[in-house]
């Protein structure tokens, strides 16, 4: 009676029968192409080197993390794109004139260090790609002091009032004249307006990432719309960063667009495994990064403070996890 | 007062468009009819008939002895061929009456029920919850003393991906269905009468009211996953939660399925039992739609009616494919809580995960959970058999809806691991 249909059948499995479309490793790759305008800009303007740092670092975490499975005989994990990610993070926090050696270190430590040790993929607690340029900037400090400001940098072209003599003092990005500026009560007298521009278009100081505001936020925004980070923590930060940096008198447009800021804010921030699970957690993990991202860049020892506030943050979600725990249905304080 | 979306749940697409414009039409006599003497939540039937017996089509063959049970009838007339055994969707191997039907049927006819009060002939009807539960209807119409039921909400959501078999229940059979959230009001002593119906059937929801008149409401609800679900029902229509542990009379409501509602009527105004139901076959088949099918006829047979499978089949199911169950083989019969069939290509079902997919802490599961659990810490604490952290997190709340697992883009089992941590718990004697 029913001779199209088969009386075994191959695939039984449980209910559901159907899952969306979304796989981490399509997750993983929506956050590459949301960096890819910034990773293209950055190697346009910055030529080769910028290449290298890219290829060394992907490659590094990549190379590690197939060797870690491959000596802890694990079934091979590069399909689900995160180490990929991971690279390519780590490869936008660091100028483009850092020594690839350093690449190389980094990306060991973010992947074996950050990740494989704390069990893989979902274990860890830091975010890998931030261990990775915390661990190369506390061990190099010097090393990266060194590095040369990109030729071309528009900061010598500018000509803003007094950073011919900052330029000499701290050889470094315009976050580093503005502390300075701000540590001498305004006396160079920069005019951080002036910066604006450069920031949010093309700015050759600083790390690949910070190469253009505009292109970082285009990523970003890219994200929250395709639905795979959540609004609330890089608004909670950007928000948190702009209210500080405005209560403590200093420019919130140049704090927001400086730095690493904006990548930290849409990028690291709202990496899935180290931030919290739920809508009012994110927000405050936003607030609490964007806090420390500010008492960091006005009272600490650099003004380069993005790394740490956000590793710190990182420290405390299992405790916010804890403690904003959603209350189940049908417990406690009913609408009723 | 204005329903309000519970908060959690899912958008599936919801393929509902192959099914939902046909009428429903009956199927021709199957070449045999096996009743499973368990179609419903409670204490198995006892064969009422033996082999050679002649049965009419209403006539009585599995007897309910028990309080939470509900007697099964003959779709047809015909004889019996065996008291036996048979497999069913659950992959249980229960016993069963089995029936050669006549070739030719008179389907206007059959054995009426004995007059009798509303209860006691929902009860004779043999009626379950058609849409899925299968809970004895009756045992709902009995609610505890101390527990007055002030709204009676009428479940018309079929928020299940595919299925359109209330929707089509509705459209084509208004007068029963508020005619049984009637009977179903007054046998409670209930004031209110809500249907509640997903946006996404704006027809049902016009022939709905205008059926109505003035007798019950009809509440308009977003297409979301699970609406229907009791818990997340009541939630919408009256804004109130079911307390945990209790039963969902606590709050005042009582919810009946629709089509579970015009079956009511049936069994009192015609005096009719439940001996076939209306149900989506859909997916890959020659001819999707909604079929009137007598209870008992094998899936192979309705799958035959309904042109056969088209294409490479990847896996069959009965049910939606939220919740519904996948099937060994297709010659297991239907039963009354068989809302549909669906026939799925490779490709269009959840892949097959082996080995431990890693979580990565993405929060799907938590934003999609109606039941507002964090289904990723107690899949993980399943995973390493810690069941006093799975009862932390309150596993044992959970209804089973699977958006948890729809959602892993890691595709962790999620379900099946809090299943699990229910299994355990509910042995240890945690209560629901
Ligand atoms: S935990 Fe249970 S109730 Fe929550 S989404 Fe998963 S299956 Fe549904
Ligand atoms: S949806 Fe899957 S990956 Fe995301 S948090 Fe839940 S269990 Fe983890």
């Amino acid at each position: 009676m029913s001779e199209t249909a088969p009386t075994s059948l191959p695939w039984v499995a449980a209910a559901p029968h159907i899952a969306s479309k979304r796989s981490c490793r399509g997750i993983m790759l929506w956050v590459v192409v949301a960096l890819l305008p910034t990773t293209g800009w950055a190697v346009w303007n910055m030529g080769s080197v910028a290449a290298w740092l890219l290829a060394t670092c992907i490659g590094s975490a990549m190379g590690t993390e197939w060797l870690w499975n491959r000596i802890a005989r694990r079934p091979q994990t590069l399909g689900d794109g995160s180490a990929l990610v991971t690279g390519l993070l780590l490869a936008l926090t660091l100028p483009p004139r850092t020594p690839l050696w350093m690449a190389v270190a980094g990306g060991i430590v973010a992947i074996a260090l950050a990740k494989m040790l704390f069990g893989g993929l979902g274990w860890n607690l830091f975010n890998p790609a931030l261990v990775g340029r915390a661990f190369i900037s506390i061990s190099w400090i010097g090393v990266l002091a060194g590095v040369r400001p990109f030729p071309g940098g528009w900061y010598n072209a500018l000509d803003v009032p007094g950073t011919g003599d900052l330029d000499a003092i701290t050889g470094a990005t315009r976050l580093a004249i503005a502390a300075a500026d701000r540590a001498a009560d305004g006396a160079y007298g920069v005019d951080l307006t002036h910066y604006y521009a450069p920031l949010f278009f093309r700015n050759l100081e600083g790390s690949l990432g910070e190469v253009s505001a505009a292109l970082l936020l285009f990523g970003g925004a890219l994200l929250i719309v395709k639905g795979i980070i959540d609004w609330r923590i890089p608004v909670g930060y950007v928000g948190t960063v702009a209210v500080l940096s405005w209560a403590f008198g200093s420019d919130p447009v140049f704090n927001v667009l400086a730095g690493g800021l904006l990548l930290g804010a849409f990028f690291m921030a709202t990496d899935y495994v180290t931030s919290p699970m739920t809508p009012l957690g994110r927000l405050l993990f936003g607030c609490g990064c964007g806090l420390f991202n500010v008492v960091g860049r006005f009272y600490g020892p650099m003004p380069e403070s993005t790394t740490f506030a956000i590793l710190f943050m990182n420290g405390l979600v299992p405790l916010i996890d804890r403690w904003l725990s959603p209350r189940t249905y049908g417990w406690g304080r009913g609408d009723a | 007062m204005s329903p309000r979306r519970f908060r959690g749940g899912i958008h599936p697409p919801d393929h509902k468009e192959k099914t939902r414009g046909g009428s429903s039409a009956r199927i021709g006599v199957p070449e045999r009819i096996v009743l499973p003497m368990v179609q419903h939540l409670g204490t198995p039937c006892v064969p009422a008939v033996e082999a050679g017996d002649v049965v009419e089509r209403g006539q009585v063959v599995g007897r309910a002895e028990a309080m939470v049970s509900a007697p099964i009838h003959s779709p047809v007339a015909g004889t019996v061929i065996a008291v036996t055994e048979t497999l069913t969707a659950t992959g249980a191997r229960v016993p069963a009456v089995e029936i050669a039907p006549e070739a030719e049927q008179d389907w206007d006819r059959f054995v009426p029920l004995e007059d009798a009060e509303v209860v006691h002939t929902v009860r004779a009807a043999g009626i379950v919850g058609l849409g899925g539960a299968a809970f004895p209807s009756a045992v709902k119409l009995t609610p505890p003393q101390d527990m007055p039921v002030s709204t009676v909400i009428l479940n018309g959501c079929e928020c299940e991906p595919y299925l359109t078999c209330d929707h089509r229940t509705m459209l084509e059979r208004p007068g029963r269905v508020v005619a049984g959230g009637r009977i179903i009001a007054e046998a409670v002593g209930a004031s209110r009468t809500v249907i509640g119906i997903e946006a996404n059937k704006f027809d049902a929801v016009d022939t709905m009211r205008s059926a109505a008149g003035g007798s019950a409401e009809v509440c308009v609800l977003p297409a979301h996953y699970p609406q229907g679900a009791e818990k997340q029902l009541i939630r919408s229509v009256l804004g109130i939660e079911v307390p945990h542990g209790k039963l969902p009379a606590a709050t005042g409501a009582l919810v009946h399925n629709v089509s579970t509602a015009a079956a009511i009527a049936d069994a009192v105004e015609d005096r009719r039992p439940l001996m076939e139901r209306v149900m989506t076959v859909t997916g890959h088949v020659a001819r999707p739609g909604n079929y009137l099918v007598p209870i008992g006829t094998l899936v192979s047979d309705v799958l035959a009616a309904a042109g056969g499978t088209v294409g490479e089949v990847a896996r069959v199911i009965v049910g939606g494919p939220m919740t519904g169950m996948p099937l060994a083989g297709l010659d297991v019969p239907v039963v009354k809580a068989t809302g549909g069939i669906v026939v799925f290509a490779q490709g269009e079902v959840a892949p097959a995960v082996l080995g431990d997919q890693p979580c990565i802490r993405c929060a799907r599961c938590v934003a999609a959970c109606p039941m507002w659990l964090e289904p990723y810490v107690i899949g993980i604490h399943a995973n390493r058999r810690d069941w006093d952290a799975t009862e932390r997190y309150h596993a044992i709340d959970c209804i089973e809806c699977g958006c948890c697992s729809y959602v892993c883009p890691t595709s962790r089992p999620l379900v099946q691991l809090i299943r699990r941590a229910k299994h355990m718990l509910m042995e240890r004697g945690s209560k629901l």
